[in-house]
């Protein structure tokens, strides 16, 4: 164990939720023990959900067809832009169309593995199950799923499985998915049982006798900053990967919501957990705000390769064949390019650590398609990449069919998160977390096409289950008004915090902070971590804090619509959530699916996960900004997927 | 790269706007049009001036979110979204003008933000499957031909924009309120409530007040996800089609 | 259903579209009777006459010329009034303009609005100049050859008839095919058909109304 001494260690937690008895029981026992709420006393109950994604879109929309009156916010101007609509790939699910020896198992089984045995059980065998019911629904939503000409579903195959179990539109399967919801959710507002406040952010949650009972929130237009009460509250506010600044994450997706439910006493799981997408269009220059992903389909054809030698700035047409080292294809024979996510991505940074990075600053390395195209023909990799390739030349102005590709590895998703149990119920009773938000069914490392199906499952079938459980057991009539102390407390120090924002007036924007933040945890916190470099960050970051709130300018007034207020707000979040990522990540002396400790490799350098010492998700208790948390283990016991060491050689 | 901007500042709905000018310089070619703004917004800060107000989110041309009119152009010179628009389609020393969606039903909110709840009504009308979750039968229950699976695809690509209002000389919603009327039409899933879908969507489509449609064909040149003016053309047979079989008051 | 119709965009549309297309219908009918100018003033005097004595003996005289010209004036104010309504409408969706203007849309598809005045001032015109001869001096009833030839003679009112009957080519161009989506009949594939039909419409009614001042000028027809 680490000797840091910036944590204590608590009580152990455990999942009371999920029932005993064989697995594939346990979310029909769980239904069947959890009490319901007559339908006519639905409307009397009130449920908040912050987040329009596929998690909150569908839960909303589900929540108020059972009759509950549901409140939902997002801070975009629609419902229909959250981020989910950025996924590309896919969706997986159980349904075996292909009689390929898919089974809910199976599905089971590679999300176990996939996620580097760091993710509950039965939680990740609900998933499979659900997963079977969630295409059927979104195909009544009309969801225009890509069909074969006899008009049945046509599924792809996605890393790191063997069937083929991936169901898409195109490449833009999270787009269709989310307008499903989104319809299903307008649906419900047209029939007054959803209200929604669109461009109205979350500031903070309400917690009165040891219950969530809502939220306080700023309507992003006029700045007015309301409380809104309610029974329960459901946190659907995606993940924190904007930590890093720069990922793939839409520019305003954040933390505030999950962050400040943490300080009001909901655990955070796993926080170091991170997702770095291995084929993303690597940045040009300082202004760069955004990195894009590029389908990890490209690595079926693609080759990836660098020049052997360091420093080497000859176009890649000028190093003749022999001076080139398609380094994946030479470690990994077995696998070659189509290592899974984290090899792939671990595999780049080193080579460019080396010195033998391709493209500006030396970040990137070379996805050659010469090869596919002299073996099938340009018109066969157009047919099967031509939209990719187009997106490719319209962001770098370089045509990958002349040219290879560059790519370079992208902070992508966030596998930690709020902890919840079976239920998906925080250790704050009555507030709920979905999707992105907890910490959920994907462990270490998430595999592609998961995050879809797990942000459906959660938000159609799991939550709205649960949520009537919860609301049965707490049926009283004493939702709290504004005037509540409790209440008026927690919007007085929302209002203030803003206010002192806006009244630092220094010299720095809160872009900038964000950009340092970001940089820093990509250094140290990012591909590959070790002891050393975490403690630097640790010692970094209140620095950075407390230059923050000495510098920070905000223009204008918290009374209006104010974007830098906006931006500065979610940062002072950041560089709080920075350190908590930072500790876990350290304390954490193993490496793991998206984790990577250079102190805990294999000889050949893979990742060594030791399960004696962490075979547990760590859920963290906030104590105060800069105050040593509580870390509570719970251990994770694998009675079904026997944990082994993964190798791709 | 150097460029003048001319960009439409205006303090909230009801105030009056005007354009302002100011002076870029250091862009890079490979700079998006918002990163470009981005640099601009800094500075401003930095000088203690109140950034560019612009909608944006996932800078990838999915979410729909921005909303720019650069040089009387919906979304600029290139068939994209303004977020994957980049500076090499400029010159050094262009003057660029910046304006926000313009139509009494997009009110502007700040600067080059405009507010398009009205889309959203749209879509309650009718824009959906009226399907609760957990009814749903087996996906494979219905076969959907590949050529209707297809052309449903190809009207929900539409991102929600609202370029096509932008660009359109009467400020119509057609081209968007087509394309979801379209998609769910397409498919046997969306047959059911496929009249009362037309003639609701289009009535509160009018009732926001949009324009009416006169074939211009400037929403379909706009449109970044390149919805046909064919889309339009399909609503209003789909629409004669209701009105005939679904008499109302 | 009606009210259904009118009381939308799509729906008032459909209206200008109908009435539209039997505007059309009829200046089709009118230019080919008109060509018979060039056949002599025998033949296009009995023409007249024979319009007038349509339908005998089931309608009595000039019922069938009636029946047509209500009609006419149906689909006259039904086009004006639904285009002055959706006119209106569409102004009133963009209260503030954009400063930098750029415009895509063809020359036919911007000057409708304008186009369509023009031509409803030119049918007030034309029917006083033709039909009641209010504002010909020469005008005798029932001698239509001798009316057309004398109103010709007049450079200015041929050069109002050919301007009217360019306006009427670019409102018929871009009418048509508008007409043929707003009724649903545009598809990908019969796109191209549609615009050609509207072409040739366009060409041929403009040519063959202005073929008659035209021969009159030029002593083709005295």
């Amino acid at each position: 164990m680490t000797d840091y001494a910036r944590y204590t260690t608590g009580d152990p937690l455990a999942d009371t939720k999920a029932p005993d008895g064989p697995i594939e029981q346990r979310w029909d026992t769980r239904r069947f023990t959890a009490k319901l709420v007559n339908p006519a006393n639905r409307r009397k109950h009130t449920v908040i959900v912050v987040g329009t994604g596929l998690a909150g879109g569908s839960a909303g929309a589900t929540l108020a067809e059972q009759g509950y009156h549901v409140v939902q916010f997002c801070y975009q101007d629609s419902p229909r832009r959250a981020h989910s609509i950025a996924a590309q790939g896919g969706i997986n699910a159980a349904k075996n169309y292909r009689n390929d020896g898919d089974s809910i198992h199976r599905l089971f089984y590679d999300t176990v593995k996939g996620g580097d045995f760091r993710s509950r059980e039965s939680n990740v065998h609900r998933l499979a199950q659900i997963s079977v019911e969630i295409i059927d629904q979104c195909v009544a939503q009309g969801v225009p799923f890509a069909r074969e000409y006899g008009g049945l579903l046509d599924t792809r195959s996605f890393g790191g499985v063997q069937v083929s179990r991936t169901f898409y539109a195109r490449g833009q399967t999270g787009q269709q998915l989310l307008l499903g919801a989104y319809q299903a959710l307008s649906r419900q507002i047209a029939a007054g049982n959803v209200e929604l406040h669109a461009r109205t952010e979350m500031l903070d949650l309400l917690v009165i006798d040891g219950r969530a009972r809502g939220i306080v929130a700023r309507d992003l237009v006029t700045g007015e900053i309301s409380a809104y009460v309610a029974d329960a509250v459901v946190l659907a506010s995606g993940g924190y990967g904007n930590v890093f600044y720069l990922s793939t994450n839409a520019m305003n997706s954040n933390a505030t919501a999950i962050w400040r439910a943490h300080r009001r006493g909901a655990h955070f799981a796993n926080p170091c957990f991170t997702q770095i997408h291995p084929t993303c269009i690597p940045r040009t220059g300082d202004h760069q705000s955004k990195l894009t992903l590029m389908s990890e389909s490209l690595r079926n054809d693609g080759r990836i390769w660098v020049p052997k030698a360091k420093g080497d700035t000859r176009p890649a047409a000028g190093i003749p064949e022999e001076e080139r080292d398609y380094y994946l294809e030479r470690v990994y024979p077995a696998f070659g390019n189509l290592v899974p996510r984290d090899i792939a991505s671990r595999a780049a940074k080193n080579v460019c650590d080396e010195g033998r990075g391709v493209g500006p600053g030396g970040q990137g390395v070379y996805l050659d398609f010469a090869d596919a195209i002299a073996r099938l023909g340009r018109k066969a990799v157009e047919a099967k990449y031509g939209n990719l390739f187009e997106m490719y030349e319209r962001i770098t102005a370089e045509d990958p069919y002349e040219v290879p590709m560059r790519i370079y590895p992208a902070v992508h998703y966030t596998m930690g998160g709020l902890w919840v149990d079976y239920d998906l119920q925080t250790t704050i009773p009555g507030l709920f977390a979905i999707g992105e938000a907890n910490f959920s069914d994907h462990g270490a490392n998430r595999l592609g096409a998961s995050a879809l199906m797990q942000g459906l499952a959660d938000g159609y079938f799991v939550l709205p289950a649960t949520v009537n459980d919860y609301l049965a057991r707490h049926p009283g009539n004493d939702t709290p008004g504004p005037e509540h102390p409790a209440v008026a407390a927690v919007l007085a120090e929302a209002k203030e915090r803003l206010h002192r924002l806006v009244g630092v007036g220094g010299d720095r924007s809160a872009d900038s902070f964000h950009r340092e933040i970001g940089e820093l945890m990509w250094e140290f916190c990012g591909m590959a971590r070790n002891e050393e470099g975490l403690r630097k960050a640790l010692d970094r970051i209140p620095q950075i804090r407390e230059e923050f709130w000495r510098r920070i300018k905000v223009p204008g007034t918290e009374g209006e619509f104010n974007q830098s207020l906006e931006r500065a707000n979610r940062v002072v979040d950041y560089l709080e959530l920075a350190e908590l990522m930072c500790l876990d990540a350290l304390h954490r002396a193993e490496s793991c699916g998206g984790h990577f400790r250079e102190e805990s490799q294999t000889p050949d350098g893979e990742a060594a996960r030791r399960d004696d010492d962490f075979s547990y998700a760590a859920a963290w208790e906030f104590t105060g900004t800069g105050s040593a948390p509580v870390l509570h283990r719970e251990d994770l016991a694998f009675a079904y997927v026997h944990p082994t060491q993964r190798s791709y050689a | 790269m150097k460029l003048t901007l001319r960009i439409w500042r205006q303090h909230d709905t009801e105030a009056p706007g005007g354009m302002a000018t100011y002076d870029v310089d250091g862009i890079s070619p490979g700079m998006s049009f918002l990163e470009m703004l981005d640099t601009l917004n800094e500075r401003l800060t930095v000088e203690g001036e109140e950034p560019v107000a612009f909608d944006h989110d996932c800078r990838e041309g999915i979410c729909g979110a921005c909303s720019l009119v650069i040089n009387g152009e919906a979304h600029g010179p290139e068939r994209t979204t303004a977020c994957q628009l980049h500076m090499r389609s400029f010159r050094d020393g262009d003057t660029i003008d910046v304006e926000p969606w313009r139509a009494a039903a997009f009110p502007v909110v700040r600067d080059l933000v405009v507010d398009r709840a009205a889309f959203d009504r749209i879509i309650q009308s009718g824009g959906y499957v009226s399907v609760p979750t957990g009814s749903a039968p087996e996906a494979h229950a219905t076969p959907v031909p590949k050529a209707a699976a297809d052309s449903a695809f190809e009207h929900a690509e539409c991102i929600g924009c609202g370029a096509c209002v932008a660009a359109c000389p009467n400020g119509s919603a057609m081209l968007f309120t087509s394309a979801k009327v379209n998609h769910l039409g397409a498919l046997p899933q969306g047959a059911p409530e496929r009249e009362t879908r037309v003639l609701d969507m289009v009535a509160q489509m009018d009732a926001e007040g949009f324009g009416g449609c006169t074939l211009a064909g400037e929403c379909a040149t706009a449109c970044p996800k390149g919805i046909p003016l064919t889309s339009i053309t399909a609503m209003n047979r789909e629409w004669l089609r209701a009105s005939r079989k679904v008499p109302r008051s | 259903m009606a009210r259904t119709v009118w009381g939308s965009t799509v729906g008032k549309k459909a209206v200008m579209a109908v009435s539209g297309l039997v505007m059309l219908l009829y200046l089709v009918v009118h230019m080919f009777g008109n060509l018979k100018i060039f056949f002599g003033p025998g033949t296009f005097d009995s023409y007249a006459h024979w319009l007038r004595t349509l339908g005998e003996p089931f309608l009595h005289y000039e019922w069938a010329l009636w029946i047509i010209r209500v009609g006419l004036v149906v689909a006259v104010v039904a086009h004006g009034v639904a285009a002055y309504q959706l006119s209106r409408r569409d102004l009133r969706s963009r209260p503030v303009g954009y400063v930098h203007t750029k415009a895509r849309s063809s020359y036919a598809t911007r000057t409708m609005r304008w186009g369509g005045v023009i031509l409803a001032l030119f049918i007030v015109w034309h029917l006083l100049d033709l039909t009641t001869g209010t504002v010909q001096r020469g005008f005798v009833p029932g001698h239509p050859y001798h009316n057309v030839v004398a109103a010709f003679h007049d450079w200015w009112n041929n050069a109002i008839y050919i301007v009217a009957m360019l306006a009427l080519g670019l409102h018929v161009r871009h009418g048509f095919w508008s007409a043929a989506q707003t009724l649903g009949a545009g598809s990908a594939t019969r796109n191209r058909v549609l615009k050609g039909t509207a072409n040739a419409l366009a060409l041929v009614l403009t040519a063959g109304f202005v073929a008659v001042p035209v021969g009159v000028m030029t002593g083709l027809v005295s």
